[in-house]
C-alpha cells in the first residue's frame, strides 16, 4: 500500500516529532510511508476565514501531490476534516458560481482516501493496540473536528486504552471546544482565551500529567495557556504516545 | 409609570461595537459568567436527556428540515394560501415589508381600537423589529407578559437569550427589579419578597393578572402558521400568552413570513422537537392555536401582519437560506462556548448566539461593524449544527457569510441583485493570506520561510506585537524546532539514516 503522510503546514513547521512519531508508528505496523515533498497547506485557515477563493490553488496543489497514492494519512483531524468535508463543498460552490465541475473533478480522488491517523489505525489496518507502552496518567481531548466532522468517535480512546501503563483519565465536558478555532483564537482572543482557561481547569481537576489530542494547532492553544497558568501539564499529540514503545520511550 | 422608558431597545443601537469588543466586558463579568454557566449547562444537560428519549429524533430532524426547505421553496404559492385561509376565517392580513411599515400597521390598528395600551405575548418578531418602542412612540403602552421579558422590561434592560431572555440574571437580581420597579408599572411587589422562585412567579402573576384583565388588545408572534387552515400556533409554558391570545377584544400578531409549514400534519413534526430542544420538555405546557376569529369566543377582531424584513432577500442566497428553517428553540444557544462566555447583549441583536451570528447579518446586512463581526463569533466547533432540530449547517453559513465579508460578492438587498464591496478592516488580514497563499503554492518558499524561523528561533521573542499580541497576551508561543519536518525526513530519508539532529 502506497501511504503518503499528509503532515500539515503546522506540524511540519513547529511540530517536526509529531511527524517524526507517525512514520515511527506505521513503519513499526509495516506501513510504508512516504512524505512527499511537494505538500504545503490544505487551505484550510484561508477557507474558513472566508477567503474561498485563495484556498482553492491549494486545495488543487493538493490533489496533484497526493492524488495517486492508495491512502493519505494525516495527524491532524481540522485538516484531515478540510478535505473530507470542505473539499467537495469547494467543488460545489465553484459549480454554483458557474465554473463548471473542473474543480469538483480535481479535488474527488484524495477525499475518500485521505484518513486522520486514529481512523487510519482502526479502520483500515485493524488494530487498536499498536504496541506501544507509556507509563503517564493521560486525559484524551476530542477535538472538534475530528469529533463532530469526521466522527472519530471513540476510535482514540481505544487506541489510549491499550496502550501498556497508560493510565486513562476522563476530562469533565470533553465535548466542549478549547476555544482555539484558527483565527477565531486571534479575532476573539477574549473568548478564546476563557474556552482555553476553562479546558485547562478542567484538565488540571482530572489530576493527570498529560493531556492528549489528535490536533496541534488545538494542543498549541491549550499548551500555551497551560503554561502561562503554570498548570505543569504537558500537552502530547496522540501519534507521540502510540509511536512510544518500552525500548524507545517518549521523552 | 415611567413615561420616558419604552421596553425594549431597536436592535442594532446607532453604533453597537463589534463583537470582541462588546464581548470583552462579558467574558470578565464573573456574576454574568457564573449565570450562563451555570443556566446553559442544565438546560444542555436536559436537552440531551430529553431528546435521547426518542428513537426516531434524526428522522424527526430530517422531516423538519425537508417541510420547511420545501415551503421556503414554494413560499410564494403558501402565503397567498395562508392570505386565503385566514380571511375565510374572519381574519384580516396586512403585508409588511420592512420593520417600519409592519410598526405602522400595527400603531395605526391599535389606534383604531382607541386602546391606550396592549398586552403582548413573547414574541422574537416583534422585537426584531422594535414595535415597543415604535408603539410608545405613538402613545401606547405596551406590556410584555412573559415572565422573563417582564423582568428584562421592569429591569429596562436587553434580552440576552431567544427563549430565556433574562438568563443573564440571577434570583437575587430579578427580587431587586421586582420590588424596585414593580409599583411603576402597576400592582407593587408583595412586602418582603424573597428570591424562593414560587415567590418571585407569585409576584409576576398578581401584577400580571391586573393588566391582563383589563387589557383590550393583544399582541403576538406565532410559531407556525399552518397555511391549508390558516391556523396560527403560539408554544409556551406560562399560560401567560394563552391570557393575551384569549381575553383581549383585538388580537394583532406579527408573523414573519417564513413561519408557514403547509398543513396541519407538519405540526406533528415540530410539536415534538420544539419543545424537546428548547426546555427540554416531552410537550410544551401550553400550545394555542387559532384560526380567525369564532363568534362570541376569544377576540373577535384578528389582525396577521406578515413581515418579510430581510427576509426574501435571504432566502435568494443559496447557501444562507436555511437560516430560515430556524424554528427559535435555543438550542444552539444553550450548547455555544462563546455564547455562554460572551452572553446575549454582545450580539447587538434580539438574535443572538450562533443563529444570531448568521441570522443578523443576512437580515440586516454587513454594512454595520457589529454584524460584519458576527460571523466571526465561532470558533466553528461545530455543537450548534449537532444539537439543530432543523438540521441549519450554522458552521456553513459562518464561513459563506465571512467570505461574504471579505472578499464582497452578490448578494439581494431588498429585492435588488447588488455587488458587494469587500468589507473595510481586513486589509492586513487579506494580505497575510495572499502572502500565505504564495508561500503554500510552492514547497520551496514554505521551506525558505520554515528554516528561517528555526535558524532565528534563539531571538524570537516570548510575546509579540501588533495582532500576534492577541495570542501572547494569554498563551505562550510554541518554540519554533531546530529543523522543520521536512529538512528532517531529507537529511535522513524518513529516519532510515538519521545522523542526529540539527543543532
Amino acid at each position: 500500500m502506497r501511504v503518503a503522510l499528509f503532515l500539515t503546514c503546522v506540524n511540519d513547521t513547529l511540530y517536526p516529532d509529531t511527524g517524526r512519531a507517525v512514520v515511527k508508528l506505521l513503519t513499526r505496523l509495516g506501513v510504508e510511508v512516504d512524505f512527499p515533498m511537494a505538500q504545503t497547506c490544505c487551505g484550510q485557515a484561508h477557507y474558513n476565514t472566508g477567503y474561498r477563493h485563495e484556498a482553492e490553488p491549494l486545495a488543487r496543489h493538493f490533489s496533484d501531490v497526493f492524488r495517486d497514492y492508495e491512502a493519505i494519512v494525516t495527524p491532524s483531524g481540522s485538516c484531515g476534516a478540510m478535505v473530507r468535508e470542505l473539499y467537495p463543498r469547494m467543488g460545489e460552490r465553484a459549480r454554483a458560481e458557474g465554473r463548471g465541475d473542473t474543480l469538483a473533478a480535481t479535488l474527488a480522488p484524495v477525499v475518500p482516501k485521505t484518513y486522520e491517523l486514529t481512523e487510519f489505525l482502526v479502520d483500515v489496518l485493524g488494530v487498536t493496540d499498536v504496541g506501544a507502552y507509556y507509563p503517564h496518567t493521560v486525559t484524551y481531548h476530542p477535538t472538534c473536528h475530528g469529533l463532530r466532522s469526521l466522527g472519530l468517535g471513540d476510535r482514540p480512546r481505544r487506541l489510549l486504552q491499550a496502550v501498556k501503563g497508560l493510565e486513562l483519565v476522563e476530562l469533565p465536558g470533553a465535548d466542549e471546544c478549547c476555544g482555539f478555532g484558527g483565527t477565531f483564537a486571534l479575532k476573539n482572543a477574549d473568548v478564546s482565551a476563557a474556552m482555553g482557561t476553562d479546558k485547562v481547569r478542567n484538565a488540571e481537576s482530572t489530576g493527570a500529567e498529560v493531556l492528549c489530542a489528535a490536533d496541534n494547532s488545538c494542543l498549541m492553544h491549550i499548551g500555551g495557556t497551560m503554561t502561562r497558568l503554570r498548570t505543569g501539564m504537558r500537552p502530547v499529540h496522540i501519534a507521540e504516545i502510540l509511536a512510544s514503545t518500552e525500548e524507545e520511550p517518549a521523552a | 409609570m415611567s413615561g420616558t422608558f419604552v421596553g425594549m431597545p431597536v436592535f442594532p443601537p446607532p453604533a453597537h461595537p463589534a463583537f470582541p469588543k462588546a464581548a470583552h466586558e462579558a467574558v470578565h463579568n464573573q456574576t454574568l459568567r457564573g449565570n450562563l454557566r451555570h443556566a446553559t449547562h442544565t438546560i444542555r444537560g436536559k436537552r440531551e436527556k430529553a431528546v435521547a428519549e426518542m428513537s426516531d429524533w434524526a428522522e424527526l430532524r430530517e422531516a423538519g428540515k425537508q417541510i420547511k426547505d420545501h415551503t421556503l421553496r414554494h413560499l410564494d404559492r403558501y402565503l397567498v394560501q395562508v392570505e386565503e385561509s385566514v380571511t375565510a376565517a374572519g381574519g384580516i392580513v396586512h403585508w409588511a415589508a420592512d420593520a417600519d411599515e409592519a410598526n405602522r400597521i400595527v400603531a395605526r390598528l391599535v389606534k383604531e381600537t382607541g386602546e391606550p395600551e396592549v398586552v403582548k405575548v413573547k414574541s422574537m418578531a416583534t422585537q426584531e423589529i422594535g414595535l415597543n418602542e415604535a408603539l410608545e412612540a405613538e402613545g401606547i403602552h405596551a406590556y410584555e407578559t412573559d415572565l422573563a421579558e417582564l423582568i428584562v422590561q421592569l429591569g429596562k434592560d436587553r434580552p440576552s437569550h431567544i427563549l430565556v431572555p433574562a438568563i443573564h440574571r440571577n434570583r437575587g437580581e430579578i427580587r431587586d427589579i421586582f420590588a424596585r420597579e414593580m409599583s411603576e408599572w402597576g400592582r407593587p411587589a408583595p412586602e418582603g419578597l424573597t428570591d424562593t422562585p414560587a415567590e418571585l412567579a407569585e409576584a409576576a402573576r398578581l401584577h400580571l393578572r391586573e393588566k391582563f384583565l383589563r387589557a383590550k388588545v393583544g399582541i403576538s408572534g406565532a410559531n407556525f402558521m399552518v397555511a391549508e387552515t390558516g391556523t396560527l400556533v403560539v408554544v409556551e409554558s406560562e399560560g401567560n400568552g394563552r391570557m393575551c391570545l384569549t381575553l383581549p377584544e383585538t388580537l394583532i400578531s406579527v408573523v414573519g413570513i417564513e413561519k408557514i409549514v403547509p398543513t396541519w400534519r407538519d405540526l406533528e413534526v415540530f410539536l415534538q422537537t420544539l419543545p424537546r430542544s428548547s426546555t427540554a420538555e416531552r410537550m410544551n405546557p401550553y400550545t394555542s392555536m387559532w384560526t380567525g376569529t369564532t363568534d362570541q369566543d376569544g377576540p373577535q377582531t384578528f389582525h396577521l401582519v406578515l413581515l418579510d424584513n430581510g427576509r426574501t432577500d435571504t432566502l435568494a442566497d443559496e447557501v444562507g437560506r436555511q437560516a430560515l428553517r430556524c424554528i427559535r428553540c435555543s438550542a444552539c444557544l444553550n450548547v455555544c462556548p462563546v455564547y455562554e462566555r460572551a452572553g446575549g447583549h454582545a450580539y447587538g441583536s434580539v438574535y443572538p448566539g450562533p443563529i444570531g451570528a448568521i441570522l443578523s447579518p443576512q437580515l440586516r446586512g454587513t454594512a454595520s461593524e457589529i454584524d460584519a463581526s458576527l460571523p466571526y463569533a465561532s470558533s466553528l466547533c461545530g455543537a450548534c449544527y449537532e444539537v439543530c432540530p432543523v438540521a441549519i449547517d450554522i458552521p456553513e453559513v459562518l464561513v459563506h457569510l465571512r467570505e461574504r465579508v471579505v472578499e464582497g460578492g452578490p448578494v439581494t438587498r431588498e429585492g435588488n441583485k447588488v455587488i458587494l464591496k469587500p468589507a473595510k478592516g481586513h486589509a492586513a488580514e487579506r494580505a497575510a493570506m495572499r502572502a500565505a497563499r504564495w508561500a503554500f503554492a510552492s514547497p520551496r518558499a514554505l521551506r525558505a520561510g520554515q528554516r528561517l524561523a528555526s535558524r532565528t528561533r534563539r531571538f524570537h521573542p516570548r510575546t509579540l506585537p501588533g495582532p500576534g499580541s492577541a495570542w501572547s497576551a494569554t498563551r505562550d508561543l510554541p518554540p519554533v524546532p531546530a529543523e522543520p519536518f521536512r529538512d528532517w525526513w531529507q537529511r535522513t530519508q524518513g529516519g532510515k539514516g538519521d545522523k542526529g539532529a540539527a543543532k
